[in-house]
């Protein structure tokens, strides 16, 4: 397919063509709210003969695209897929499947909030679902990043000293509908970055018959287990090379964690997704009147980055971390994930929580500077001076937990 | 029976995936270690068919049926049972068709030569005359 040097997409569209682009030997789907035009868009491509001979595989559930997608993968292709919400709960049994069984399979999740109450938009509650599935995660925050990671993930993915299923994040709507400006490669361009699909034990070698989805018991199930975590661990090198190998191919530069305006930064917000840019824009208005804050947007969610962060936060003198899902019972999963961190590393500073953005909640630069302002209060105590938990946007008399002592 | 000692690898030590091979050399029709060809499962049984060779037609009945490959047969004629991966389901002397049946399940205390001495007589149908 012809592609101008500009094209304005949305993010399904970017996601879409960024798997066009990779030859997908099989894509099983099942389309839903709001990821459909990332597999409507794909079957479009199919009928129109732009594959490249691949196979569209229509299937009655998630649960099924997901284990169609273990089969093709196990019997040796690439192949990826997408979904939203409620289906990729429907799928979480068989992601655990994929990721056990090592099968690199690209999986676009365009985050939605999960029923019930039934939600059709954007918050992180189907990427939380998925964290301890075994997946790399990798975080998009708009389209053309979201026509990146897809191409970054596949490499990732196959690398041989990966061969872990990887899912490419972005927002529901306010990424997954916002049409911006993308700068995609030539097929070929793309295609030659990823490369040519190369197969690791394929059932389909029958001079070489294998068993996948093998039983391990008390004896065999701890060491299969570590076995995967120290390769979902010691996957930021390929990571890391993937990413300077895609920035010498196109000059785009991405890191584990996107920092911004943090050189000198006093006070930070640490967020992920569509939220990223507006806490940009947060800052550029409040250094205008001489406040020195950042964001921290993380990029690779798993495995989790956690040295980089550490460097980021070290001079810090208050943090805030938004997770954009609720967390039901206790502080949120980023912010333990970044408290971690930060005990591990003696960053002893306050650290507030908020809640923000379910079922596609508005979130303004009226509400980040609202975050900024309470951090000021506890820089300039030196102590946490605010509820640990906080909800941003919320109707109603103030909800929040843990007060300061 | 448990794992052997020896097929007990560390966690960097086997295949991604837990992905199990079955042969060491395809052609020759070596079998690799985790394959179950070399393990026995015969624990597994509390009761275990006995095969008797005087009334069987060879129809293959108990070959195509066994759930678990655990009937051997070699050219088309029934050879002999694997006791080392049959379970003791029962199946192949459920479907044996002949009178009196040619597989039969005994408990695992029972000596072949035992359960041969004492097999069935055939039964009659109903209705059938003394000949």
């Amino acid at each position: 397919m012809e592609l101008e040097n500009r094209m304005v997409w949305d993010g399904n569209t970017a996601a879409s063509q960024a798997m066009r682009q990779a030859q997908i030997d099989v894509v099983a789907a099942y389309p839903i709210t709001p990821s459909t035009p990332i597999v409507q868009n794909y079957s479009q491509y199919a009928a129109d003969g732009e594959i490249n001979g691949g196979e569209f595989v229509m299937v009655e559930s998630e649960h099924a695209a997901m284990s169609a997608c273990v089969g093709a993968a196990a019997a040796g292709g690439r192949v990826a897929t997408a979904t939203s919400s409620q289906g990729f709960a429907l799928m979480v049994e068989v992601l655990y499947q994929a990721s056990g069984m090592r099968l690199p399979i690209v999986l676009n999740v365009v985050n939605r909030a999960l029923a019930s109450p039934l939600n059709i938009h954007g918050d992180h509650s189907d990427m939380y679902l998925g964290l301890l599935s075994g997946w790399l995660n990798i975080c998009a925050f708009n389209p053309q990043e979201a026509y990146d990671m897809n191409l970054c993930a596949f490499k990732i993915a196959e690398d041989m000293s990966v061969r872990l299923p990887v899912m490419v994040h972005q927002d529901g709507f306010l990424t997954s509908h916002t049409s911006e400006v993308v700068h995609p490669m030539a097929d070929n361009v793309a295609y030659g970055f990823i490369g040519e699909y190369k197969s690791y034990n394929p059932m389909l070698d029958f001079s070489k018959p294998v068993t996948y989805g093998a039983q391990t018991e008390e004896e065999w199930h701890f060491e299969h287990k570590a076995n995967q975590n120290a390769a979902i661990m010691n996957a930021s090198g390929v990571i890391a090379n993937v990413f300077a190998e895609f920035e010498k191919l196109t000059g785009r530069k991405y890191k584990f964690i996107e920092t911004y305006q943090m050189e000198d930064a006093e006070e930070a917000i640490v967020v992920m997704g569509s939220a990223v840019g507006t806490t940009r824009l947060t800052v550029d208005r409040l250094r205008k009147e001489g406040r020195k804050v950042g964001v921290v947007a993380i990029r690779v969610l798993r495995p989790f980055p956690k040295d980089e962060l550490a460097a980021i936060l070290k001079n810090l003198k208050s943090v805030a971390v938004l997770d954009r899902n609720a967390p039901m019972g206790t502080t949120g999963v980023l912010f333990n994930d970044v408290c971690a961190v930060m005990l591990d590393n003696s960053i002893c500073i306050p650290a507030l929580n908020y809640t923000y953005g379910l079922g596609g909640r508005d979130t303004t630069l009226e509400h980040l500077t609202k975050v900024y302002a309470d951090l000021q209060e506890c820089t300039k105590a030196g102590k946490r001076v605010k509820p640990l938990i906080q909800h941003i946007n919320l109707r109603g008399k103030e909800l929040s937990f843990f007060d300061a002592k | 029976m448990a794992t052997p000692e020896h097929l007990l690898k560390d966690w960097d030590g086997f295949a991604l995936g837990a992905v199990l091979t079955s042969f060491e050399k395809t052609e020759e029709w070596i079998h690799s270690d985790n394959n179950s060809f070399t393990y026995s499962v015969a624990d597994w049984r509390v009761e275990k068919p006995v095969f008797n060779e005087e009334h069987c037609i060879h129809c293959q009945f108990c070959w195509i049926y066994c759930p678990d490959t655990s009937i051997i047969s070699k050219d088309k004629k029934f050879s002999h049972i694997d006791y080392d991966h049959c379970k003791g389901c029962g199946i192949c002397a459920h479907v044996c068709p002949t009178n009196p049946k040619s597989l039969l399940m005994y408990s695992e205390r029972v000596a072949e030569d035992s359960a041969l001495a004492n097999w069935p007589k055939k039964e009659k149908k109903a209705g059938e005359e003394n000949s």
